[in-house]
């Protein structure tokens, strides 16, 4: 089944090659996610943190890196606790934006 | 007295400066090298942050020096101080006494080609800043492509740069970057556009609205990591390599152009200038002022004076201002000779 996204398998990043429509799908749904600058706030505060390695920031930089596992992992962590929301300087819509990426996974059924 | 100022460099900051000397009734006199006024906002197309045309600017800056003695392509030939005064002979034969100078001389772009590993010079789709603006100004410039696919800006190319000499931030190249990726994404909208990092200095008034504006709205992707190395590829692509630092992983892509971030670095001729007028160069090779915080424009030696760049990297608001400043120092040297 083709999902639009394909996965990207390397340890280094080859921009060539990796597909950015999953990111594309969710800045559609959620346009908030293109202004994170990686500051790492929602980590710092995030309950989940330090016991699982959830990140909203790496998240949304695994999914512009083709690191689709690996956010699959972090994101099944997540408590929807909203901490991350609040401390956000840009504004990110962090809940929204890992409840719509939740979706896009669940969509994919198990392609990503 | 003579009530004569020299005012050398014809950029923005000596215009605005003898304008406003004019202003204060005084008599400044303009020495420029060049054959045209303005001098590096003459090249630039729009300006950050409200992308206002850079040639209005300078055609009114031209037009309010009207009236004033003005000398292109002339550069001092010597300068004698004697009696309180300053003996000028310029290059184009004439002479003048004057009681005060101006240095506006402002500053130089780096020179890409220096930076080997970026292939300035050697690779087809390489250009700087400046080529940038200048392709935006006459649309001719074999280098940039006519339909690219992906675009890169290298920040911090010949600035925070030990090895090339400059430990300075440009201070003005972060925001130009972030105004050229969106000039270029309206161009080309389907062109992905990479800027590429080591800290992003977004300092002034709006600046960071640009940047939220270029991420939002443009998805332009901004990349925390130095390009260390360019490459060519067989079909004549440009391969850029860099460490992706935020994921701690080595990152490869190639594009069709890529845009150096050249820095602003001293006008070498500053030192000369000052040697021969008895005033001092910093390390960084600009103008020392008296004192970096409260008297910028002002030199050790009374009567010289400093407007705009050459003493560092500065945006024309700033450049403007300092101008006006330096005006009124004068204003007030010269009344204390009366
Ligand atoms: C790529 C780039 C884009 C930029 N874009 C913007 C922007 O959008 N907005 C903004 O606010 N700022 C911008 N800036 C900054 C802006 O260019 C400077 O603030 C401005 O040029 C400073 O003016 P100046 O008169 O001090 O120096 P200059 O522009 O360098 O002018 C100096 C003049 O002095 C002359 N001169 C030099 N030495 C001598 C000598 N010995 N004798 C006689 N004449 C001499 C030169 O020929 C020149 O005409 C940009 C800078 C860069 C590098
Ligand atoms: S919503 Fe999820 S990611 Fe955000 S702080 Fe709570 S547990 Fe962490
Ligand atoms: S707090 Fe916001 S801006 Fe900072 S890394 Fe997290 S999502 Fe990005
Ligand atoms: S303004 Fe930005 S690109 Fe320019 S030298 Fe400073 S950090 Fe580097």
């Amino acid at each position: 089944m083709d999902f639009g996204f394909s996965l990207s398998p390397s340890s280094a990043v080859n921009l060539d090659r990796t597909d950015m429509s999953l990111y594309e799908m969710l800045c559609d749904r959620e346009p908030t996610a293109r202004t994170c600058i990686g500051c790492g706030s929602c980590s710092a505060t995030c309950t989940a943190s330090a016991i699982s390695g959830m990140s909203v920031r790496k998240v949304l930089l695994g999914i512009q890196r083709g690191q689709y596992r690996e956010v699959e992992k972090m994101l099944s962590h997540c408590m929807l606790c909203g901490k991350c929301t609040m401390v956000c300087p840009r504004g990110v819509n962090t809940r929204h934006l890992i409840l719509e990426l939740c979706r896009l996974y669940g969509n994919s059924e198990g392609e990503l | 007295m003579t009530g004569n100022v020299a005012v050398v460099g014809g950029g923005i900051a000596g215009l605005e400066t003898a304008v406003r000397l004019k202003a204060l009734g005084w008599n400044p006199i303009i020495i420029e090298k060049s054959s045209s006024l303005g001098g590096h906002v003459a090249e630039w197309n729009c300006l950050f942050p409200d992308l206002a045309p850079a040639d209005k600017l300078v055609k009114e800056l031209v037009d309010a020096a009207d009236g004033i003695e003005i000398h292109t392509d002339t550069e001092i030939a010597s300068i004698f101080y004697t009696r309180k005064s300053y003996s000028i002979v310029l290059s184009d034969g004439s002479r003048f006494m004057c009681d005060s100078l101006v240095l506006a001389t402002g500053f130089s772009l780096f020179q890409a080609e220096k930076k080997e590993e970026y292939g300035y010079g050697i690779y087809d789709h390489v250009i700087t800043n400046r080529d940038l603006e200048l392709w935006f100004n006459t649309g001719s410039d074999e280098r940039v492509p006519s339909d690219p696919k992906a675009i890169g800006f290298v920040h911090c190319v010949g600035s925070r740069d030990i090895k090339a000499g400059n430990t300075q931030c440009s201070k003005v190249c972060c925001i130009t970057a972030i105004k050229q990726a969106i000039e270029l994404k309206e161009k080309f909208p389907k062109a992905e556009i990479y800027c590429f990092y080591m800290d992003l200095r977004l300092f002034g008034r709006k600046y960071e609205d640009f940047y939220i504006r270029a991420q939002r709205d443009m998805g332009i992707h901004f990349i925390r990591g130095r390009v260390s190395e360019v490459s060519e590829t067989i079909d004549g692509r440009v391969f850029v390599k860099a460490e992706d630092t935020l994921s701690g992983k080595p990152l490869r892509v190639s594009l069709d152009l890529l845009v150096l971030m050249a820095g602003i670095v001293c006008n070498r001729e500053n030192t000369t200038l000052a040697e021969s007028i008895s005033v001092q160069t910093d390390e960084d090779g600009f103008f020392r002022s008296r004192d970096n915080i409260t008297h910028i424009t002002e030199s050790d030696r009374p009567g010289v004076f400093f407007a705009g760049t050459c003493t560092g990297p500065k945006t024309i608001p700033e450049t403007l201002a300092e101008a006006r400043s330096a005006a009124i120092s004068v204003d007030a040297y010269l009344k204390s000779l009366k």
